[in-house]
């Protein structure tokens, strides 16, 4: 009775444009006041470069000292190992290309997963293209999870890097690091992970996990966006990507965004203050959702792993409908999610992640992924779950395909 | 802190306009979205972007699908120089920029070195301002780049970018492999919103801005990159900025960015550098009178009747274009070392510098851009850099002039003794 009036009030706000559920928080997350309040005092009061050597200057650079120390906290780093950087992709950039250039080996290899965020990807491609690398994708299985025995399997003489992300961005899944990790050791091959979707998810520690490398970005973590960080490990040798003054022990050239730092080191405070606090709530959240949907929806799946991943991560496929179309009307309803990774949501090639775990083309065409934030209510998900079911019915029914399937394997879509 | 103080670093960093703080503060508020999501959160983001592009590309003359947002003036420099000799590589390999350029311009250019181009490095009279025939002279039928800086930010020469770019247009083949080429990349840091900039008149290929030397946020730049220009991305991955810039907008960033320009070029930029004018020939009246034996480097105002200007501007200008930018003034001090006046101001609550921040790290090491105008040592060591913005006043001026005089005059007395 209660969800029901719940449910009801949430699509009449809806109606009046008032009701609002945002679940893309993979793409972005909305910053938090603490952290919008810090990045606006250190513009109007610490403006200094912190390249200046006189007060002010030296007081900007003491702002960055405290962020980089939040920063590193939160992955278990030493202070110096981190490097800010504009952003994640920044980050995986520099990891990727700057071990590979560093190596002085004549032909680089480098092993990595076929599910990557495309800033690891289109990486290794260029990096392909230039003939300065060789690069061995590796599959993962039906839920997303990479075997760190083909890691072991892959790794050559000349494998100079191994780049396994460590939560996807799309389906949540997230990877056996550690055991990675100590492939990696054993095989004396430095482990780079995408942690971009983890980072402040889920408890990550470099020394514990044998990571030498690690990308970070602060808009993931409820802080601005355009600043993001690489862990370096002490002693690995990479190469900066952007050069000139010495900015970040000469690994990042540019003024630093001083603003943008100390938002990030107060998004990654509250990040290791609520980590607990923040999985509790969402945990029961999505599980709420995925159940609520999988229960009203016959053709539908979840996709990525069941238990092992994001506790924020929400990723369905609905067969015999366009995610393109579900998405649009969702939109209509103030329901923001979307098909996948943000970066590719202009192009109409299905995901390449769902693809790599098995999914047929037009089962991958239908996924719609919703990401929970620490500001989703129980009302937002009952709103979702009352909102979906009726959207994908009324597309299916434009559907033959859809029509065929049922008189085939029956109403409950449980072949 | 500041506000008791007179800040004179300006061309290290701009105070943030109050506009530029709220733009950044309601960006992140409001416009949280990522720019590449499709829903109307996104959409708004992606929105506030597309605004203020356009706010960029009206700022130097060029059209919004010109202007490619990058993390800051050094990642453009770096982007402009490493990204068109590596996409143009096929058709040459040399690349030319001057003594005097910013380090993101000239360690970029040291690593193509290193990759197999050939880099010529053209040399600056001692005024900071390189000959148009000089660089003329280097530039062959295998160059693929020059890049000159438009305002230098030590010394606050004008390089002639726009003869520079008026010569190298009737050079440039029209057709075939080698077509447009060489590019012509200006380091506009330092000029935007104080000169006019204008990419047309310029006639720049590439030309690099950045946010927080005009009260925007830092942590935001931007390349030009003229229509039909290529490059190779420094950065890959989802392929935001047509291709060209991947990673998620810096939303606020940018947002501020923009603010900050309207405010500047509301100001209008004849009007900043008339009020950076008549606060530089205070500041030096005020110093040379207390301290005649002041050195001021770099290019002389139009007008007076001390230092020389490049060769070969005047002969191809219409008019006699000014040789310095007003707001950024070397002073040097002989005798008194650039780092203890630097100190000695700051205990008087006067910002300077020793010259660029960014070689600040290099500390004893004099200038490269001192030492490419051949100053003496005792010029060189002795120099600081003091640069105005249109928040600084008379008031301030005179106060820093006035400490500048006395910590001159203070520490010369010490030497002097017993």
């Amino acid at each position: 009775m209660t969800e029901k009036t719940a449910g009801q009030g949430a699509a009449h706000e809806a109606a009046a444009g008032r009701r609002r559920v945002y679940l893309d928080h993979a793409a972005t997350t909305p910053v938090r006041p603490e952290v919008a309040e810090a990045v606006t005092r250190h513009m109007l009061s610490e403006y200094g470069n912190p390249s200046s050597v006189h007060s002010l200057g030296r007081a900007a650079a003491a702002a960055v000292e405290e962020a980089r120390e939040r920063v590193a906290r939160l992955m278990g780093a030493r202070v110096e190992e981190v490097v800010f950087l504009s952003g994640g992709t920044e980050a995986d950039n520099m990891a990727i290309r700057g071990v590979v250039t560093a190596s002085g080996k004549s032909r680089p290899h480098v092993v990595t997963t076929k599910i990557e965020h495309h800033a690891v990807l289109h990486t290794c491609e260029e990096l392909e293209r230039e003939g300065l690398a060789e690069v061995t994708y590796l599959p993962v299985d039906g839920t997303g999870l990479v075997d760190p025995g083909d890691v072991a399997r892959a790794i050559r003489p000349e494998t100079v890097l191994v780049s396994v992300m460590f939560a996807n961005n799309e389906v949540g899944t997230i990877q056996p690091v550690k055991e990675i990790g100590r492939v990696c050791r054993e095989k004396a091959v430095p482990f780079h992970t995408d942690a971009v979707q983890a980072y402040g998810a889920v408890p990550i520690d470099v020394d514990e996990f044998g990571i030498d490398l690690l990308s970070v970005s602060a808009h993931k973590v409820y802080g601005p966006k355009g600043v993001g960080a690489l862990f370096i490990r002490k002693g690995m040798n990479v190469r900066p990507l952007v050069f000139g003054g010495g900015h970040e022990r000469r690994r990042r050239a540019g003024t630093t965004n001083v603003p943008g730092v100390v938002g990030f080191g107060v998004a990654a405070d509250l990040a290791a203050r609520e980590i607990e606090e923040r999985a509790a709530h969402l945990v029961p959240l999505r599980d709420t959702l995925v159940r609520g949907v999988l229960e009203r929806v016959p053709f539908a799946r979840l996709n990525g792993h069941p238990t092992r991943r994001l506790p924020n991560n929400v990723n369905l496929s609905f067969e015999y409908v366009e995610g393109e179309s579900i998405l649009l009307s969702l939109d209509m309803k103030g329901i923001a999610a979307s098909s996948g990774s943000a970066c590719t949501s202009g192009s109409l090639e299905p995901s390449h992640v769902l693809l790599a775990m098995g999914l047929p083309h037009e089962v991958a065409h239908g996924s719609v992924r919703m990401t929970l934030g620490t500001g989703t209510t129980a009302a937002d998900i009952e709103y979702v779950i009352e909102t979906l079911p009726p959207i994908i019915e009324r597309l299916r029914a434009m559907s033959p395909l859809y029509a065929a399937a049922v008189a085939q394997r029956g109403r409950a879509g449980r072949p | 802190m500041a506000d008791s103080g007179v800040y004179l670093d300006n061309a290290a960093t701009t105070p943030p306009f109050p506009e530029a703080v709220a733009a950044v503060a309601r960006a992140m508020e409001s416009v949280y979205g990522n720019p590449s999501s499709r829903h109307r959160l996104g959409l708004d983001a992606a929105n506030v972007v597309e605004r203020a592009r356009e706010v960029v590309a009206r700022s130097v003359g060029a059209e919004g699908s010109e202007i490619v947002f990058t993390g800051g003036g050094s990642e453009a420099n770096n982007l402009a120089l490493k990204g068109a000799a590596w996409a143009y590589r096929r058709a040459g390999r040399r690349v030319v920029v001057t003594a005097v350029e910013h380090s993101s311009v000239l360690e970029p250019a040291r690593w193509l070195e290193e990759m197999g181009f050939e880099v010529v490095v053209v040399p600056v009279g001692s005024d900071g301002r390189a000959g148009l025939d000089d660089v003329l002279a280097v530039v062959t039928p295998e160059t693929l780049v020059v890049s000159v800086m438009h305002v230098n930010n030590e010394v606050g020469a004008i390089q002639p970018v726009a003869a520079l770019g008026r010569r190298l247009g009737a050079v440039r083949p029209t057709s075939g492999r080698r077509k447009g080429l060489p590019l012509l990349h200006v380091d506009a840091v330092q000029s935007l919103g104080r000169l006019d900039v204008d990419v047309r008149a310029l006639g720049a290929d590439l030309l690099t801005v950045s946010a927080h030397k005009v009260h925007g946020p830092k942590g935001v730049g931007a390349l030009f990159v003229r229509r039909g220009v290529r490059l190779v991305p420094l950065v890959h991955g989802g392929g935001h900025e047509g291709g060209r810039r991947s990673g998620t907008e810096n939303v606020p960033g940018i947002a501020g960015f923009s603010a900050a320009l309207e405010r500047m070029m509301a100001l209008g930029p004849s009007e900043v550098s008339r009020r950076a004018a008549d606060l530089r020939r205070r500041l030096v009246d005020a110093v040379r009178e207390g301290w005649p034996r002041v050195v001021v480097n770099g290019p002389a105002p139009v007008g007076s009747r001390t230092g020389r200007t490049g060769g070969g501007e005047d002969a191809v200008a219409p008019h006699r274009e000014d040789a310095v930018a007003p707001h950024i003034v070397s002073l040097s001090f002989p005798g008194v070392p650039g780092e203890v006046m630097q100190q000695h101001l700051q205990a008087r609550g006067v910002y300077v510098s020793t010259g660029s921040a960014c070689g600040s790290h290099h500390r004893g090491r004099a200038s490269h851009v001192l030492e490419a105008m051949g100053c003496p040592p005792d010029v060189a060591g002795s120099a600081v850099r003091v640069s105005f913005s249109p928040l600084n006043t008379a008031d301030e001026v005179e106060r820093a002039a006035g400490a500048m005089v006395e910590v001159a005059r203070s520490l010369a007395q010490r030497r002097a003794g017993p």
